[in-house]
């Protein structure tokens, strides 16, 4: 599960209005990504969406301490503090090279922000 | 060359920004962090070089907005803007801060760049929610010196699991203070029972603390659980524990120590799990010297002692609860009564209040409903008020009466024998409410701003009843 804003990964876990679900195995997308808006935006509600959607790994941005905590006792890996478009971290994701804290390229342009 | 451009190689600048205690950023017109101050790199966990470029929304991931949405607006119409809000660091941490975002104009007034100033607020908030958060969750008001140890003190009591001991002069907040002390602790989600050890018989008493079997009595029809199991896993209250009989009192020693008792008529051993918190407003101490209550149980009791200090020994607190009694009545009666006038306040703090907060608050309600003005003037508080100032001030020259706690009893009887004395002065107000009520004893007791079961107890002292 990535939490997205846009075109990017949303910068706050608990702000983040959309999520995208990617099944994949030995680095190839099983399905279509399916992109789910969050109605009531919260970190709680996103959480409880990651335990009904079953997932193994959750890639954000900022996350609070206590909601990273919950999500890797529910033995869900959490990359957090990426910062990047979706579908560059998703490819990371899928090679296993994505790690917490990384900056992919893209962030910097003005589209960012149109 | 852009203006951001200068600024950022300009060594002068980047020692001017860190040279600031607050976390400052300079951003492009494209929001893309340009540089940061030494302070808000160790607060976003993101290092300038890290920053340099990267849109500033992913580097500080505050709650302003999505998209930048508020930099923009001050963009767009060139006005500085201060808001409270938070970000989350990459150390997973929420900081509240309070954001400052101001435009910066090139020579020919065009937009250059973008000033934001982080301002960790966290010290501010955590103390605010700690005077709040008391206040607002025990519905407890004090700011005196006195008032603070027991807010202290009642954190500790809170984290522990021992039996507390609550004393104090009625009307002081006992009862507030045991539900709050429950409230904090970690059997908060199980029940709070509260039993007046005062109201009831004896008989009567045992039976509603421990319960009854079926046929334990006449009249026990049905079998009943009593208070002590309704406790379970929870907290008893027991108020007034100065009036438990001696019998009674061994009884609640055997609960004290083993968990466990028999209830009435039974021969079948109950085990509770409960934690007691006990009230007073008599001296135990003193009860235990005169045979009335039993030394070991008050030891037993005793373990965490709590005394609420009385109103008149709050330092500045009368006015706090004047005022905030006043805003609550004037709110719900949808008054619009804005304070007291000089001359009020001068009556009310003279008051020596020996009904404590409770009647404080009755003064404020009955000013509350009396009050036709904006203000409320001496005309509209209770003329009980002044009878009392001119007794105490016709007396005062002669006599120094020190703190009504300190006296016991043998002192306290010569000398309410003596001059009347503020017995005598108790005795009229009973009296003159009762009339007031036309002998209705609830009525005289909210009158009075004491509890029922204080004005029941006086009128036996002074063998009125």
């Amino acid at each position: 599960m990535i939490t997205t804003r846009g075109d990017f990964v949303s910068p706050r876990f608990d702000l983040s209005p959309e999520v995208l679900i990617a099944t994949y195995y030995d680095q190839e997308l099983l399905e279509e990504p399916r992109s789910i808006i969050v109605s009531d935006v919260s970190a709680e509600t996103i959480c409880d969406l990651a335990l009904k959607e079953n997932v193994a790994m959750v890639i954000c941005g900022g996350i609070e301490e206590q909601h990273y905590q919950f999500l890797t006792w529910k033995k869900i890996t959490v990359i957090d503090s990426v910062i990047g478009p979706y579908t560059e971290v998703l490819q990371l994701a899928m090679n296993n090279t994505l790690k917490s804290g990384m900056i992919l390229p893209g962030a910097t342009s003005k589209e960012v922000a149109s | 060359m852009k203006p951001e451009s200068k600024l950022h190689i300009s060594p002068v600048f980047s020692e001017l920004l860190n040279a600031i205690p607050h976390g400052i950023a300079y951003l492009d017109t494209n929001l893309c962090v340009v540089v940061m101050n030494r302070f808000l790199e160790i607060m976003t966990g993101y290092s300038t070089a890290e920053a340099r470029g990267i849109y500033s929304e992913f580097i500080f991931r505050s709650n302003l907005g999505n998209k930048n949405q508020m930099s923009r607006e001050v963009l767009d119409r060139g006005e500085a803007v201060s808001v409270d809000g938070n970000i989350i660091n990459r150390q997973r941490k929420k900081i509240p801060i309070h954001f400052t975002l101001s435009c910066l104009h090139d020579e020919q007034g065009q937009p250059a760049g973008f000033l934001i100033v982080l301002e960790d607020i966290s010290v501010l908030k955590s103390v605010e929610s700690k005077h709040q958060g008391l206040a607002e969750e025990t519905g407890i008001l004090g700011h005196s010196p006195q008032m603070a140890k027991v807010f202290e003190l009642m954190s500790v009591l809170a984290r522990t699991d021992a039996s507390v001991l609550i004393t104090g002069e009625t009307g002081t907040g006992k009862d507030m203070i045991a539900e709050a002390l429950h409230e904090s602790s970690q059997r908060a989600r199980q029940p709070f029972i509260k039993v007046n050890c005062g109201a009831l018989p004896e008989a009567l008493l045992e039976s509603e603390l421990f319960g009854h079997v079926k046929g334990a009595f006449t009249g026990a029809v049905t079998e009943t659980v009593g208070m002590f199991r309704l406790a379970h896993k929870g907290t008893i209250f027991l108020t007034e524990i100065g009036d438990l009989s001696l019998p009674l009192q061994v009884k609640l020693l055997s609960v004290l120590d083993d968990q466990e008792f028999f209830p009435v008529g039974g021969s079948k051993k109950v085990k509770v799990d409960v934690r007691i918190i006990a009230a007073t407003h008599c001296s135990l101490r003193q009860e235990v010297q005169q045979g009335r209550f039993r030394e070991d149980l008050f030891y037993r009791l005793n373990v965490l002692h709590l005394h609420m200090p009385p109103l008149r020994e709050r330092d500045g607190d009368i006015r706090l609860l004047l005022d905030h009694f006043l805003r609550h009545f004037s709110g719900k009666l949808g008054r619009g009564i804005t304070a007291f006038t000089k001359k009020a306040i001068d009556v009310l703090g003279r008051y020596r209040y020996p009904g404590n907060v409770r009647e404080l608050r009755n003064i404020a309600e009955y000013s509350a409903n009396i009050c036709q003005g904006k203000k409320v003037g001496t005309k509209d508080l209770p003329q009980y008020l002044f009878q009392a100032a001119e007794e105490s001030s016709a007396k005062a020259p002669v006599i120094v009466v020190p703190p009504m706690v300190s006296l016991s009893r043998e002192q306290a009887q010569p000398m309410a024998k003596m001059d009347g004395g503020w017995t005598g002065i108790e005795k009229e107000m009973i009296v003159d409410a009762l009339r007031k009520t036309g002998g209705n004893r609830s009525k005289a007791a909210d009158l009075l701003g004491w509890g029922r079961t204080t004005l029941w107890r006086k009128l036996k002292k002074y063998k009125m009843a």
